[in-house]
């Protein structure tokens, strides 16, 4: 049982708790939780809620930064989706039918990325750039160049309902989280995602499929990103093809960071990315319930951000080690 | 010799070089004299890049000096030696291929006039060093338009323009074809006349005969000799690369017993520009050996065979008529290759030993038959206590373990997946004395347990302790296949020394 309180204690849980405690001392409310209309509300439930987005991206990065990978076209696929998502129950479809319609955009989107870098053998900051680029062009096609606004109770549902007291959006990132680390780590992918990650070559000579392993990381972030962008279309009853998602795959990509898993591949740890994307999440809100003037938010946040980069450097931990 | 004046114009003198617990170098001595072109030999491993390093000042010695012009210098870097007059160029151009011809000859020391770059003085100056070389080509083109043997000589122009003593080319002619290796000899027979010390490393012999004056060969990091071509016989080099002093008096070829039934066999299995299509059939519990030196064409033998590049010709039957896109379908039919290069091909470096060891059976099962942590742990225990392998936890990185107990670790792999038929290149390359006993014990077991293996290496005195046939490969092409009382070390290393066909 001590180890397993040991394990807990690593730079990103202190970060959080950091991070928590801080917005607690600047705003003495943070911590209080109520329970009101069937649901809970207050700020730690907001960060939940704010971040879940981030969340469920960050779940499909690390799987491709796990393979030596980044994606960078995770915010436009979310501007693609919530435009599939949108524009469809606009026309006309059912959300059972328009939701779907938006995940396969996002399978597909995750395909395209997949077979430039498995087949094509593009480097991966390449290959995601096209849709990171074209991908809001996509998603105007779909709109029509319009913020396409619907009232569809279901779709909106998904972005602002609960159950079990909790909000839709973190629900579902929950859920992503529990299956993906349950099928990742109870099946043999976890392995040779890591072992393509460390060393392509060797996974090759060792007779491991790489490239299906390759694509199948890309469609699966890509997934991800459906996901988060219905969440957001559906929270703001309407899909933004301009700034849908916009940046987000920064936050994502640092989200992985945060959570130890190294951009040269290998090790990864989804959990601790989820950890990471509240990590950013909480700071986002603690800056904002500060009331520091807008303009140094983004700086705080490279600050916050540093301290924790440098806590994780191999430098520190070779410090820590001596000590 | 003639021409040679009498005292070194550079001077290694005792060099040794410890990297870890590898001794890369060990009290070697090199006298490089104006105008002689001296040839640096010795297979991979054997310490002539460390060498050459030490000489350029890429690395310190940890022991021994390096003495230029009978003083003794200490470069901290290439950048200090290039200065002194020590360049190099190596076998991939290093200059930068989007700058033009003159710039790449003038980068970090252009003429200026005015504080402005004097273009015309620059494209001149160019003009003037290349025709030196007898190169007329537009110097204001980029350097990556032309081809790599013009990029090499411009590479040699700037080197001898900024360093102008010694020249030290390390494998300048790999990529490049019979006519511009004679353009680039042409080039250094000039240097030579004008009184340059030229290393030159490589490993094609008949290269060595045609313009060295004396040659170095080194092996395991020791200098094996220094000796005047002229004294030499191709067989004489090939002996003293691969160590091998004709004191066989016996092989053991005797004690291996008839092999059982044919179990693979790779039928005029060729890809152009690689290896020339080659006959091999494998049969159950026989060891056949792989001799031929770097670059013969060994190594890429045994890719087209485990799938890693694809052949154009032939066929392979292995149970059954097989097709090769991958290695996958190679391990899927039983299957294993240790490559030659462990860090690139082999391991994984921050995947544990456990990981390691189970990751091709792992892959051959699947997805989603996923190993669980104690079938890991035991298959990765077993595997280790077969191998000895040396390592304290078998949750430690494996990057952590000697070359010796990587190799051991990829072996375990492989055998862990049942194999029919093993390729191991170079299997005991560099790695210490007990891992070498090990793995040669594993190698004779695995026969007697009816595996089929093909060794690649350049041990010779292993290949005829446990082959029943050895092949010869030599310029990328199988030229012998000896049985009997020809598995011998002498016979070996005739096959290696022959003269091309006519």
């Amino acid at each position: 049982m001590k180890l397993r309180v040991q394990r807990l204690i690593t730079p990103q849980t202190i970060a959080l708790v950091a991070v928590l405690l801080f917005n607690w001392l600047l705003f003495p409310g943070f911590f209080s939780v109520e329970w009101k209309d069937g649901r809970l509300f207050g700020s730690l439930i907001d960060v939940l809620n704010r971040g879940a987005p981030v969340a469920i991206l960050a779940i499909g990065m690390t799987m491709v930064i796990a393979t030596k990978g980044v994606d960078l076209s995770v915010g436009a696929v979310m501007a693609i989706a919530g435009a599939v998502a949108a524009t469809g129950v606009e026309s006309g479809l059912t959300v059972w039918q328009a939701v779907p319609l938006a995940l396969v955009a996002g399978l597909l989107c995750g395909l395209w990325n997949g077979v430039l870098v498995a087949v094509l053998d593009i480097q991966p900051i390449i290959a995601t750039l096209v849709i990171m680029v074209a991908g809001r062009g996509i998603a105007q096609l779909i709109t029509q160049g319009f913020i396409v606004t619907f009232n569809d109770p279901s779709l909106i549902y998904i972005g602002t309902g609960s159950a079990l007291g909790l909000p839709m959006p973190v629900l579902i990132a929950v859920a992503l989280l529990i299956l993906t680390t349950l099928i990742v780590r109870r099946t043999a992918l976890g392995l040779l995602v890591e072992a393509v990650g460390v060393n392509r070559s060797a996974a090759r000579f060792a007779g491991i499929s790489a490239m299906s392993l390759l694509i199948l990381v890309y469609v699966f972030s890509g997934f991800c990103a459906a996901v988060a962008g219905i969440i957001v279309a559906a929270d703001i009853h309407g899909a933004d093809a301009n700034n849908a998602g916009l940046w987000l795959e920064l936050d994502a990509i640092l989200a992985v960071v945060i959570g130890g898993t190294s951009l040269l591949g290998g090790r990864f740890s989804i959990p601790m990315a989820v950890l990471g994307a509240m990590i950013i999440q909480a700071m986002n809100t603690g800056i904002l319930v500060s009331g520091f003037p807008p303009q140094f938010n983004l700086i705080v946040k490279a600050g916050i951000i540093i301290a924790i980069l440098v806590l994780q450097s191999p430098v520190a931990s070779r410090l820590f080690k001596r000590a | 010799m003639g021409g040679i004046s009498m005292e070194p114009m550079l001077q290694g003198r005792g060099l040794g070089k410890v990297f870890g617990a590898h001794q890369a170098l060990a009290g070697v001595d090199i006298d490089l004299f104006p105008g002689e072109v001296h040839a640096l030999l010795g297979e991979n491993g054997a310490g002539k890049s460390t060498l050459i390093k030490i000489l350029t000042g890429a690395y310190q010695p940890d022991s021994g000096a390096v003495v230029l012009e009978g003083a003794e210098v200490a470069f901290r870097d290439p950048l200090q030696a290039q200065a002194a007059g020590i360049g190099t160029v190596y076998q991939e151009v290093n200059l930068v291929p989007n700058l033009s011809v003159a710039e790449n000859l003038y980068l970090g020391h252009q003429p200026m006039r005015w504080g402005m770059l004097n273009k015309r003085a620059m494209h001149d100056g160019a003009r003037e060093i290349l025709a030196g070389y007898g190169l007329e080509i537009d110097v204001r083109a980029e350097l990556g338009s032309f081809s790599v043997a013009v990029q090499q000589i411009v590479a040699i122009a700037r080197a001898v323009k900024l360093s102008g003593k010694v020249l030290v080319l390390d494998e300048p002619t790999a990529s490049l074809d019979r006519a511009e290796v004679e353009s680039l000899f042409e080039v250094i027979a000039k240097l030579k006349a004008r009184g340059l010390a030229v290393v030159f490393i490589t490993h094609f012999l008949d290269q060595v005969f045609a313009i060295a004056d004396r040659v170095t060969v080194l092996r395991n990091g020791k200098l094996v000799s220094t000796q005047a071509i002229s004294g030499l016989s191709r067989t004489d080099v090939v002996r003293m690369m691969l160590g091998k002093d004709v004191v066989f008096a016996h092989s053991p070829v005797t004690e291996i017993g008839a092999s059982g039934p044919a179990l693979a066999e790779f039928k005029g299995l060729g890809r152009k520009g690689s290896v020339a299509p080659f006959d091999l059939t494998l049969h159950q519990g026989e060891v056949v050996g792989v001799a031929g030196l770097l670059g013969s064409g060994r190594t890429e033998m045994a890719r087209l065979m485990f799938g890693v590049d694809l052949a154009d010709t032939g066929s392979i039957s292995l149970g059954g008529p097989l097709t090769l896109r991958s290695p996958r379908q190679a391990v899927a039919a039983g299957m294993g290759f240790c490559p030659e290069d462990r860090k690139v091909d082999g391991i994984f470096g921050e995947l544990s030993v456990r990981e390691n060891i189970v990751i091709a059976l792992q892959a051959k099962l699947g997805w989603f038959k996923a190993l669980s942590r104690d079938e890991q742990d035991d298959i990765a225990g077993r595997f280790a206590e077969a191998l000895d392998i040396r390592a304290a936890d078998h949750n430690m990185p494996v990057k952590l373990l000697s070359g010796g107990n990587q190799q051991k670790v990829i072996l375990a792999r492989w055998m862990a997946i049942d194999p029919k038929l093993l390729i191991l290149d170079e299997p005991t390359r560099g790695i210490d004395v007990g891992a070498h006993a090990e793995i040669v014990r594993t190698i004779n077991r695995l026969r007697e347990d009816g595996l089929a293996l093909l060794v690649i290496s350049s041990e010779l005195d292993e290949v005829v302790a446990y082959s029943s046939r050895v092949v010869v490969m030599r310029d990328r092409a199988m030229v012998a296949e000896l049985k009997g009382a020809d598995i011998a070390p002498q016979v070996i290393v005739q096959a290696i020394a022959a003269q091309e066909a006519p």
